[in-house]
């Protein structure tokens, strides 16, 4: 009981106890009805205060639970730790103090582990079963300490709650808070991302065997899995390659598309083209890969081979890859022409009617309309586009990962396999890794230099949107 | 000016800039640029359309082989001494007795051809059309019912990948011909045989439409009479020479035999993974009626393998509705609190403006920086475990997160500000404001983004990868706290597998994954239109 109290992930715990707690609040609050008050004059004032004040009771009961709780998560290991050393034996607790810790946190990783194999050493299992233990009779008690100052919390809450006009201000704060913390967790995320990459890169180049940032971003090599080689230029190369093809794909297509929605189709027409090129949008990024490396790729391939053997190429002109960075780049300009066409649809159609008619009206053709005037308006708006849609391919992962090869180049055949940063991301990360290696430590670097790109792009992009939109709406 | 005025002028007679044969040139080439305009756009909306397609067919062609598979119908006594030979009848030892099953098997095979257990090569092949462990789910219905164990029963066992691929005509395509009349058959020495007589023309014409490399054929030609086996080495106007694969011996030097069958296969044995013998005995198997076709159930109903004959993807779709189980129940919430307080109950200054400009900026982060926030604070910091859904599904509640509070933003801007002054005006606070009768308004359009934003974490892989959900998994889930795996993941895991067979396996898996997407999107659109009818 106490064993698979201590096995229980915290994030369950949290969430069971505080979400029962609130419930539990909610329906005894809602049974006795608030007192002192005048009489309700309708079954629906009735229904409307009772829910009143169990939402008051129930709020003030879980907050204090959360609080405890919480604090509990953040403690507990420190704390088990703390109650067993003194139960430890000699030779251990004799150690030096960062000794001892290392063994510490060793039993507490080990103890963690909900099916672990026994270790050889008898003692050290008596002691992660003995971990076990402590740890449990903490939760435990932590569980009770919060049920008990929760019930004393809805004691005290119910007792208060006498005078409807005042508390419901009270409430009011509460949700507030409630929401302003749902808000919050957007800004967190960002900090969470922008915290961790950047710490986990500063560790990075600290470790080591690190290369200096300078040897980061200009040097020639990459062979991160070998721990060798840490020169990103080549994966930046492919990453730029990649993603320039792409848009040569994308930016014409979704343009054009975008000009034949806004201005050549009729209503109807466009009602039925816009959903299918948002179904280009829906369809999941490993189908695309899917799709990249068994049907273009192989077709890339025949075709650079078919060049290689026309008579005026010289021999092996083209690398003609099984996997080739042009099969990733076409297939992800065909997964952008969606963000660049509705986007451009969109500023497109923002572009006042006045000023259409104006053109018409001096006798141009609506192509000469559309290049002379709507063009060269929504130009801002569409450079936004191409930038949304360039940062998407660059952050593109599952289509390189499949069909763009593995091999850190730099060529200008696109015919040849290149690899990227999100693909190099991948392959460092996934299996199994340790969070100290300058393997995977290389990959949040890479991780950093990718979202300040992106990020970059997508804030100019967005600012530029912004007061397009202003100056048109 | 007067004179300009005059009717003749009206008839266009005089040159003005817009009327001479130069300005006629000139419209013609303005209007062909106007045509050349608007191709040039429909071509584009055209070549976005193809693409579609194409992916789509692409897919749907190479997964159509994948919906269903050959087993081989096999009757045979489940003898005691080999499955249970224990002295009580335990269903877990039974269940687990794999190879007690595949000895039953294997004999009976053995039975169908005596012929190959003359050397042990030919064994091994015969022993290769059945996967190890093809035979468990024979071993579970008789575990269950014990009842059958020294009766006679008929079971489908799945047969390897290879024979299936073979049989599908995807690998090693092959035509069948029959030769007319019997022939006499020869035998020379050794394994070499020859043929002479009627319908050995009709051979020769197949075998010299057939490239000649060093005068042996370029294909392998596999003749068979009857129960016999040959490949055919050469031919010549008046006879064939045929090499023995499988024979039934009699002890006679000249046979008379059954009429010949010619299986002419377009590539030979060492360019394709069956091997001539294993063709010869599949399609013995074949003409006996043993070999049956039936809808692969098992890609929804099994766990993952590492036999793409067994393989299912039953473990994925459990972890897939877990890992959005904890999206949903994450991200739904927080997000429509979210757009609440930012459209109903923030003021606008710079913290709201923030928040504002975060959101959109975080919509268009690419994903697998949401993997590595996932592997650096989840795994790294919290310690939890990898693999789990729990994980999986707060990460991708973080991705959808500035899809959900952006949809629901727009849903709370679309209500008409008069309700919020009338409901103020009669004494309501925000929040009986907001909760009784903003968010019912808005709420078809609220509920609409958050499905769109689960789909789209439906499809999610990247950041899953990162966080470690590319295990083995062939035990299906059944909570968030387990090893598990989803149906993205699945996918690109299966593309990765080295045999050919699972190619058309991962094709079949990619439509049952836009089948989810497909019926999740319908629901959305249901509910928009609902919405639009009121």
């Amino acid at each position: 009981m106490l064993a698979s109290l201590a096995y229980l992930p915290n994030a369950s715990l949290l969430l069971t106890i505080v979400a029962s707690i609130g419930f539990a609040a909610f329906i005894i609050g809602r049974r006795s009805p608030p007192a002192a008050m005048a009489a309700p004059t309708s079954q629906f004032q009735r229904g409307l205060r009772a829910n009143h004040k169990a939402f008051f009771v129930a709020l003030c009961a879980m907050a204090p639970a959360l609080l405890i709780l919480t604090l509990h998560i953040l403690s507990v290991d420190r704390m088990t730790q703390v109650l067993i050393s003194s139960e430890l034996a000699d030779n251990i607790q004799n150690l030096p103090k960062l000794e001892r810790q290392v063994y510490l946190d060793k039993l507490t990783e080990y103890a963690g582990m909900q099916q672990a194999t026994p270790t050889d050493d008898a003692f050290f299992n008596a002691a992660s079963q003995r971990f076990i233990a402590l740890k449990g009779q903490l939760r435990l008690a932590a569980i009770m300490l919060a049920t008990l100052i929760a019930t004393g919390a809805f004691l005290f809450a119910s007792r208060e709650y006498k005078i409807y006009n005042s508390k419901r201000n009270h409430i009011e704060i509460v949700i507030n808070c409630l929401l302003f913390l749902c808000a919050l967790i957007a800004i967190l995320t960002t900090l969470g991302i922008v915290v961790s990459l950047f710490l986990e890169t500063l560790r990075f180049f600290a470790a080591a065997n690190s290369p200096s940032l300078p040897a980061f971003i200009f040097g020639m090599d990459w062979n991160a899995q070998t721990e060798e080689d840490f020169g990103a230029v080549p994966l930046f190369f492919g990453t730029i390659t990649i993603a320039i093809l792409a848009m040569m794909v994308a930016a014409p297509i979704g343009l054009f598309s975008a000009i034949f929605m806004s201005e050549y189709a009729s209503p109807k027409l466009r009602s039925m083209i816009k959903p299918i090129l948002e179904i280009l949008a829906g369809i999941p990024t490993v189908v695309y890969g899917f799709f990249a490396a068994l049907t273009v790729a192989p077709i890339i391939r025949d075709g650079a081979e078919w060049i290689n053997l026309l008579p005026f190429v010289p021999d092996n002109f083209l690398a003609a890859q099984p996997q080739s960075a042009l099969a990733a780049a076409i297939v992800m300009g065909i997964m952008i022409i969606p963000t660049v066409s509705s986007l451009s649809d969109d500023i497109i159609n923002a572009v006042p009617q006045s000023l259409r008619e104006a053109a018409l009206a001096v006798g141009t053709t609506k192509s000469e309309m559309i290049k002379g005037v709507v063009l060269p308006v929504a130009f801002p708006g569409i450079i936004a586009a191409l930038l949304l849609g360039l940062s998407r391919a660059i952050g593109e992962t599952m289509i390189v990962v499949m069909a763009a090869g593995q091999r850190a180049q730099i060529t200008l055949d696109p015919t040849s396999d290149m690899t990227t940063i999100t693909a190099e991301i991948v392959a460092l990360l996934t299996g199994d890794t340790a969070f100290d290696s300058v393997k995977t430590l290389s990959a949040f670097a890479l991780g950093a230099v990718l979202f300040v790109v992106t990020l970059g792009f997508n804030l100019i992009a967005l600012q530029v949107v912004r007061t397009y939109r202003q100056k048109y709406e | 000016m007067s004179k300009q005025n005059s009717p003749s002028d009206l008839t266009g007679t005089v040159e003005t800039p817009f009327t001479g044969a130069q300005a006629l040139k000139r419209l013609k080439r303005r209007q062909a640029a106007e045509r050349r305009f608007r191709v040039y756009s429909a071509t584009a909306v055209g070549l976005a359309v193809l693409a579609l397609i194409i992916l789509f067919a692409s897919i749907i062609n190479q997964a159509q082989s994948a919906f269903s598979k050959h087993y081989l119908r096999l009757d045979l006594t489940l003898e005691r001494t080999i499955i249970a030979p224990g002295e009580t009848l335990d269903p877990v030892q039974i269940e687990s007795n794999i190879s007690g099953f595949n000895q039953l098997v294997k004999d009976r095979l053995v039975s169908l051809f005596p012929e190959a257990s003359t050397s042990a090569a030919k064994t091994r092949i015969l022993y290769s059309t059945l996967p190890r462990l093809g035979v468990l789910p024979m071993a579970r219905k008789t575990a269950a019912n014990p009842d059958m164990i020294d009766t006679r029963q008929t079971f489908d066992i799945v047969i390897s990948d290879d024979a299936d691929l073979f049989l599908k005509q995807k690998i090693g395509r092959y035509q069948r011909a029959d030769l007319p009349g019997t022939a006499l058959l020869h035998h020379l020495a050794g394994a070499n045989y020859a043929v002479s007589g009627v319908g050995t023309s009709e051979l020769q014409a197949a075998y010299s439409a057939l490239a000649l490399v060093d005068g042996r054929p370029s294909q392998d030609i596999l003749i068979r009479s009857g129960q016999n086996w040959f490949t055919l080495v050469s031919a010549s106007q008046s006879r064939l020479e045929l090499e023995a694969l499988s024979i039934v011996p009699s002890g006679e030097n000249v046979l008379r035999t059954a009429p010949l069958e010619a299986l002419i296969l377009e590539t030979v044995a060492t360019d394709r993974n069956v091997s001539n013998y294993q063709i010869a005995l599949i399609t013995s198997l074949q003409d006996q009626g043993r070999i049956i076709r039936k809808f692969n159930s098992d890609l929804l109903l099994q766990s993952d393998s590492t036999y793409s004959e067994l393989a299912g993807a039953a473990a994925a779709i459990a972890g897939s509705i877990l890992t959005m189980l904890v999206t949903a129940i994450f991200a739904i919430p927080v997000g429509i609190l979210a757009a609440i307080y930012l459209e109903e109950f923030a003021n606008k200054n710079w913290i709201t403006g923030i928040i504002r400009v975060n959101i959109n900026n975080l919509a268009a982060v690419p994903s697998i920086i949401f993997g590595l926030l996932g592997a650096a604070i989840f795994l790294n910091i919290f310690n939890m475990p990898r693999s789990i859904p729990l994980v999986g599904g707060l990460v991708l509640g973080l991705l959808i997160l500035p899809t959900i509070i952006m949809a629901s933003q727009a849903a709370l801007q679309a209500v008409p500000q008069s309700v919020r002054n009338a409901a103020l005006g009669i004494g309501a606070t925000r929040a009986q404001t907001v909760f009784h009768h903003i968010l019912p308004l808005a709420a078809p359009g609220i509920i609409t983004g958050a499905i769109i934003g689960m789909a789209r974490a439906l499809g999610e892989t990247a950041p899953l990868l990162l966080i470690g959900m590319v295990a083995f998994v062939n035990e299906v889930p059944t909570s968030p706290n387990q090893e598990a795996t989803v149906l993205p993941v699945l996918i690109f895991k299966w593309f990765s597998g080295a045999e050919r067979a699972w190619e058309p396996l991962t094709s079949a898996l990619v439509l049952v994954l836009v089948g989810f997407l497909i019926i999740i999107n319908l629901i959305a659109v249901a509910i928009r239109l609902k919405f639009d009818r009121k």
